[in-house]
């Protein structure tokens, strides 16, 4: 266990707490990092049975077979990447949540042609919501972004500016703060992928809140 | 000065809105509403520049984006921008405007002494005077490019944002005009996703400048206003004004650019000026509508002279009266129209001047009903007036149509309007790569076959009908949605309806017959924007000019900003007429985007200063950032690259830092280094085929050097990989190569080897690494570290173990790139900042220093250590760096392998890696310099290497560096030069690469 206060978020340096302003109402973007995600790439052979149900065994619910699927329980979620490559995801805040589904998850697929790997260090995880989050996340991603199209739980690792993402659709628009995303950046293109953001979402009214 | 030329009422403008604008400094008011055309003829301003070669008087002549004469110079200082068409240019409050190409003054240019040399300077002229002498071109341009040009572009960088966003839909409609309308309601009501684009600020098309069309039984115009509230009702449409579809590229991606601020007099804070709409449509319709066509006859191009529908647009549309007595000339039924509108609003029309002899169409029966003078088999043969078109000659044609007969009548009249005919606009439907056909009965070129999921309708498609407009909109609207996937179910409705008045008959002709030889008296322009005449298409025909594209180049008709759109196809008329061959034979020229000319800054978007490119950080950045490091680029990381001190310079600061890594800690920030973690039963043997050494021996816990080759046997990456456990290592790379190396090897197991079970994870940024150096390392490791076993035993060189850091988890690897002993310690990256100021503070009784990448390249190269990309450079193989110890003799095959043994890779004249040393120890090669033997009176000399790396050693006391040397190894202790541009040459005698510790005694403490 590593004491919080040593360990620094890949956005700490911009200080957003300070930042963090409410746009109340007007706001049409609403923009947050989402600190020390829990996330674990798994690599296994997905036609193989015997795989896939000792993944259920140890997560309670199976893994996703479509093309962007997400599923999951209340701690987890698994995200479909490749056909032989997920991220099990808990986004909670909880440093420790890596390393303990790794391990898990090790333990669980040991034998088995997988390969476990904590990435969580990695990447950042910043949460755009609001009316116009989705207009604002368009403008820099080529892939159709429509609620039709990219459904509320799915997930698509794609190009955002000139770094990747991972993106997940949380909610849609009939979620009551609009439409929520989620985008999984590399580390140290946090700062990229955030002043970006803020800079495409300035004209709806854009509010840095507090994670 | 008031409007005199506006009309008492009518008109889309808000006249409770005056708005102040200046035009060549002089101070004018028209209305919201208007454009800067409509607000400068409502102030009865005709000439509004000089043209491009001749600087002859020009005036307005249409009122859209075709607009080749009213180019104009808007706004001032680093937002000015050149080339701007009048006609488009949306009216606000303070709004400042220049004519251009003028000089002193628009009314009186002395350029215009070019008119009168104009027998002298015909098309072509250019090539013909100024190729001789060749050296001389650079001067003849300056002067060229002074008399002949255009606006003046900015001087100073854009102040304003721009936006760009991707956008996806099911049905793209281009132009909102009547066909366009219809279309995306069509495409809406089937519930399809629509994007409707029209670049003009209001919906309608050329119904905005029609004055009694009825749809549906209402005012078009109503019938406009429904159609906008219907469609921006529905949740899946989208209704773009004020955007302009500049190019249709592959795979129906269609760019757009939105105006968004230019005409706000309040501008939002953080609103951009303009967004690109980078456009996937799964089906286009393109309603582009259909441009007219000027006359080609003598002085044809004096202000005053317009096109006929213009003159609708500027009377219904904006309330102003283009002139007050007009002659209209016209070959088909659209004149008509124009003057009939005219007279309705006043204007007195003195004839309206008819090409064809029995011309009789219904718009022509109504004008004649209505008692207009009705000139048949005519023609306006010259017109007079300078600056404002005063009187035209019209005289009669022989019964054929071919010849004007001698003298005719002068007619007064301060507005001639015109109409050749209609071309519909082609240019997107071109771009996407469909073909062109010409129909002979509308004169004119029609889509022919689609290329890409496109439909054309209305106008752009030769109906030149209201009725046949919304019918075929309606059926392309519905036809894209179904194309698209979008189940239309049964509810389709029907196209709204309305009467068709058509522009035929007609007479097409492309030079209107002249009473004397052709050439003689006035200018015939085809080509406004360019100054390119009748006589200068003959004179390229006469010349040898055959195919349309050359004479396009020669003369340059429909070329410049305006790409022809008014001149294309009179000037192909032309040409087919004079080499007497059809239309279709003569073809047309390339149509290319953008359709009008678009902002740079709308393709930069956003991505220009600290969004340029993506600047990496390490976890430990802000530490460096506030010690005062200086920082490198690598990639797009930024490092450390030296911490000055109190004023020191960087090689003082660097000297400093050498010295401390080898007398007790130098500490360095190593996060950037790519990590690769390898997993699966077949890792070892992946690792035997992609280095050149062997791997199945590595033990737990140990690491190994490796070299990657290509398939050529050059070296492309080196790195230490670790065996973390039974089927897991971790690989690392250059910080450069990180991604090509894990894209090199994820391309060889997908397409290669997809039986090796083998996962590749980059797991660069899981950890930050800090890796310390120097005799006191172990000692300060000791103090810091938990459940870890430092002892030689336990942790030997190349030997790697967990334990914890300054109560941080982290994995220690004896690995040294410096030659002492060195421990690299990785810990979770978000703790990289903590583990980093704990060694600082422990760190502090043995004065650790932090050092750079330069202190890092000099230490290393004082060991011989190689950098893949200074040392290799893509044409270097390991036994050119004289590591033949690392290539692997027993193993059956590796990547490289075959690359190595080729013949050319065994000769002994290669360039070898050896160590140099300058003869003057205080002396440092530059990097980069070439080495020779001899050194002669000048270049070329032969040159047997060059300097691959150079630094000063504060440990050794003197210069060194690597060089790459034919048969180096063969040469120690001879002398080779370095000879300088500056004229300075260095003496230098090859040794051994290693400077420093040949026998690695260091490494151990």
């Amino acid at each position: 266990m590593v004491e919080r206060y040593l360990r620094q978020s890949p956005l700490a340096q911009l200080g957003l707490r300070g930042q963090a302003h409410d746009g109340g109402d007007r706001a049409g973007v609403r923009l947050s990092e989402r600190p020390f995600p829990g996330i674990v790439d798994l690599r296994g052979p997905h036609r193989n049975k015997r795989f896939r149900d000792a993944f259920a065994a140890a997560a309670g619910y199976a893994l996703p077979q479509a093309v962007g699927a997400t599923g999951g329980s209340e701690n987890t979620t698994a995200f479909w990447l490749a056909p032989d490559e997920w991220w099990i995801v808990d986004a909670r805040g909880d440093p420790e949540a890596g390393p303990r589904i790794a391990e898990t998850l090790r333990t669980a697929l040991a034998g088995h042609a997988a390969a476990v790997t904590d990435i969580s260090e990695s990447r950042a995880c910043l949460r755009l919501s609001g009316p116009n989050a989705r207009a604002t996340l368009q403008k820099a991603c080529p892939l159709d972004l429509h609620p039709g199209v990219f459904k509320q739980d799915q997930c698509a690792h794609t190009r955002l500016a000139k770094t990747s993402a991972l993106i997940h659709a949380v909610a849609d628009d009939s979620a009551s703060e609009g439409p929520v995303f989620d985008v999984y950046v590399v580390r140290s293109f946090a700062e990229y992928t955030w002043l970006w953001l803020e800079s495409a979402g300035r004209e709806y009214g854009l509010a840095a809140a507090s994670a | 000065m008031t409007q005199r030329f506006r009309l008492p009422e009518g008109g889309l403008i808000d006249r409770s809105r005056r708005l102040g604008f200046a035009f060549d400094g002089r101070a004018y008011v028209g209305y919201a509403g208007d454009t800067l055309a409509s607000a400068l003829l409502a102030n009865g301003v005709h000439l509004v520049g000089r043209s491009f070669k001749y600087h002859r008087p020009r005036g307005i002549l249409s009122a859209g984006a075709e607009e080749p004469n009213a180019l104009i110079q808007l706004g001032e200082g680093a937002r000015t921008e050149p080339n701007l068409r009048a006609t488009q240019i949306e009216l606000t409050e303070g709004l400042r405007a220049r004519s251009q190409n003028r000089w002193p003054s628009l009314g009186f240019d002395v350029g215009a002494l070019n008119n009168a040399l104009s027998r002298f300077i015909p098309a072509g002229f250019y090539y013909k005077t100024f190729m001789w002498p060749a050296a001389f071109w650079m001067k003849y341009e300056y002067f060229i490019r002074q008399a002949a040009g255009l606006g003046e572009a900015p001087q100073s960088r854009d102040p304003d944002l721009y936006d760009k966003t991707f956008a996806h839909c099911d049905v793209l409609v281009v132009g909102g005009g009547p066909a366009g309308l219809s279309a995306a309601l069509a495409a809406g009501r089937a519930g399809a996703r629509v994007v409707l684009a029209e670049q003009e600020p209001l919906l309608g098309g050329a119904l905005l400048g029609s004055r009694d069309e009825t749809v549906a039984g209402q005012p078009a115009l109503d019938w406009v206003a429904a159609a906008r509230e219907e469609l921006q009702g529905m949740d899946e449409v989208t209704v773009l004004t004020r955007t302009l579809a500049y190019g249709y590229f592959d795979h129906n991606f269609v760019a757009l650019v939105e105006r968004l601020s230019d005409h706000l007099s309040e501008k939002p804070a953080g609103l951009p000026r303009q967004r690109l709409w980078k456009l996937r449509a799964k089906e286009v319709v393109l309603a582009t509508g259909a441009i007219e066509r000027p006359l080609v006859f003598p002085d044809n191009d004096r202000p005053g002279v317009m096109l006929s529908g213009a003159c609708r647009t500027y009377l219904n549309r904006f309330g102003v009266r283009p002139g007050a007595k007009a002659v209209v000339f016209t070959n088909n039924e659209s004149g008509y129209d124009s003057a009939l509108d005219m007279a309705a609003a006043g204007m007195e029309v003195a004839a309206v001047v008819d090409l064809r002899a029995e011309a009789g169409g219904p718009a022509r029966e109504r004008a004649a009903g209505q008692g207009l003078r009705v000139l048949p088999g005519s023609a306006v043969v010259a017109t007079e007036g300078e600056k404002r078109v005063k009187r035209v000659r019209v005289a009669r044609l022989n019964e054929a149509g071919t010849e004007a007969l001698a003298a005719g009548e002068m007619l007064d009249c301060d507005l001639l309007a015109m109409s050749g005919g209609w071309s519909p606009s082609l240019h997107l439907f071109s771009q996407s790569r469909g073909k062109v056909r010409f129909d002979e009965t509308l004169g004119c070129f029609v889509p022919g076959d689609s290329a890409q999921a496109e439909r054309s309708a209305g106008a752009c498609k030769g109906a030149f009908g209201l009725g046949e407009c919304l019918a075929q909109g309606f059926a392309a609207g519905l036809e894209a949605a179904k194309s698209a996937g979008v189940k239309t179910g049964r509810k389709r409705g029907r196209a709204p309806q309305a009467e068709n008045r058509d522009i035929l008959p007609a007479r097409w002709v492309w030079e209107v017959p002249s009473s004397g030889p052709r050439g003689h008296g006035g200018k015939a322009f085809v080509d406004f924007q360019n100054d390119v005449t009748a006589n200068d298409l003959r004179l390229a025909m006469r010349e040898g000019y055959r195919s349309i594209e050359h004479v396009k180049r020669y003369t340059t008709t429909g070329m410049g900003t305006d790409q022809g759109k008014t001149s294309n196809v009179n000037a192909i008329g032309i040409v087919a007429e004079t080499l007497q061959r059809p239309i279709p034979e003569v073809g047309v020229t390339t149509f290319r985007p953008p359709y009008t000319p678009v902002a740079f800054g709308v393709f930069a978007g956003r991505d220009v200063d600290e969004l340029l490119d993506p600047v990496r950080k390490t976890p430990i950045h802000g530490w460096h950032e506030q010690a005062g490091a200086a920082f490198e680029d690598v990639g797009q990381w930024k490092r450390a690259w030296y911490y000055p001190r109190g004023g020191e310079s960087m090689h003082e600061a660097v000297k400093r830092e050498v010295k401390a890594a080898r007398d007790s800690i130098g500490m360095m920030d190593a996060s950037t280094l790519g990590k690769i973690d390898i997993q699966g039963k077949d890792t070892a043997e992946f690792l035997n085929r992609v280095y050149t050494n062997a791997w199945s021996k590595l033990a737990v816990g140990r690491c190994r050097y490796g070299l990657m080759l290509n398939e050529a046997g050059m070296v492309i990456d080196d790195g230490v990989t670790c065996r973390l456990g039974e089927t897991h290592y971790l690989m690392t790379t250059t910080t450069g190569n990180a991604a090509p190396v894990f894209n090199h090897l994820e391309e060889y197991l997908q397409t290669e080897w997809p039986d090796l079970e083998v996962y590749l994870t980059s797991v660069t940024e899981q950890f930050a690494t800090v890796t310390i150096n120097g005799p006191n390392a172990r000692a300060l490791l000791a103090e810091l570290a938990e459940d870890l076993d430092l002892g030689t035993e336990a942790l030997p060189h190349m030997a790697t173990a967990w334990g914890r850091v300054a109560g941080l988890p982290a994995r220690v690897a004896r690995i040294s790139f410096t030659g002492e002993m060195s421990y690299e310690i990785n810990v979770p990256a978000s703790c990289g900042l903590a583990l980093w100021q704990a060694l600082m503070a422990a760190g502090a009784k043995f004065d650790i220093t932090p050092y750079g990448t330069e202190a890092m390249h000099v230490l290393r190269a004082e060991k011989g250590f190689i950098i893949v990309g200074q040392e290799t450079d893509g044409s270097v193989t390991p036994i050119d760096l004289g590591m033949d110890w690392i290539v692997s003799k027993k193993k059956a095959d590796f990547i490289g392998k075959r690359g190595l043994g080729r013949p050319d890779m065994l000769k002994p004249d290669r360039k070898q890696l050896v160590g140099l040393l300058t003869e003057d120890p205080q002396e440092v090669l530059p990097e980069g310099a070439q080495l020779v033997d001899r050194v002669l009176a000048k270049p070329p000399m032969p040159m047997v290497g060059h300097v691959s790396s150079s630094y000063y050693s504060p440990n050794l006391g003197r210069s060194i560096a690597l060089a790459l040397v034919k048969e180096g190894r063969a040469r120690m202790g001879q002398t080779l030069h370095a000879p300088l541009a500056t004229g300075a040459r260095i003496a230098c005698k090859i040794a051994g690469p290693v400077f420093l510790d040949p026998e690695g005694a260091r490494l151990h403490g």
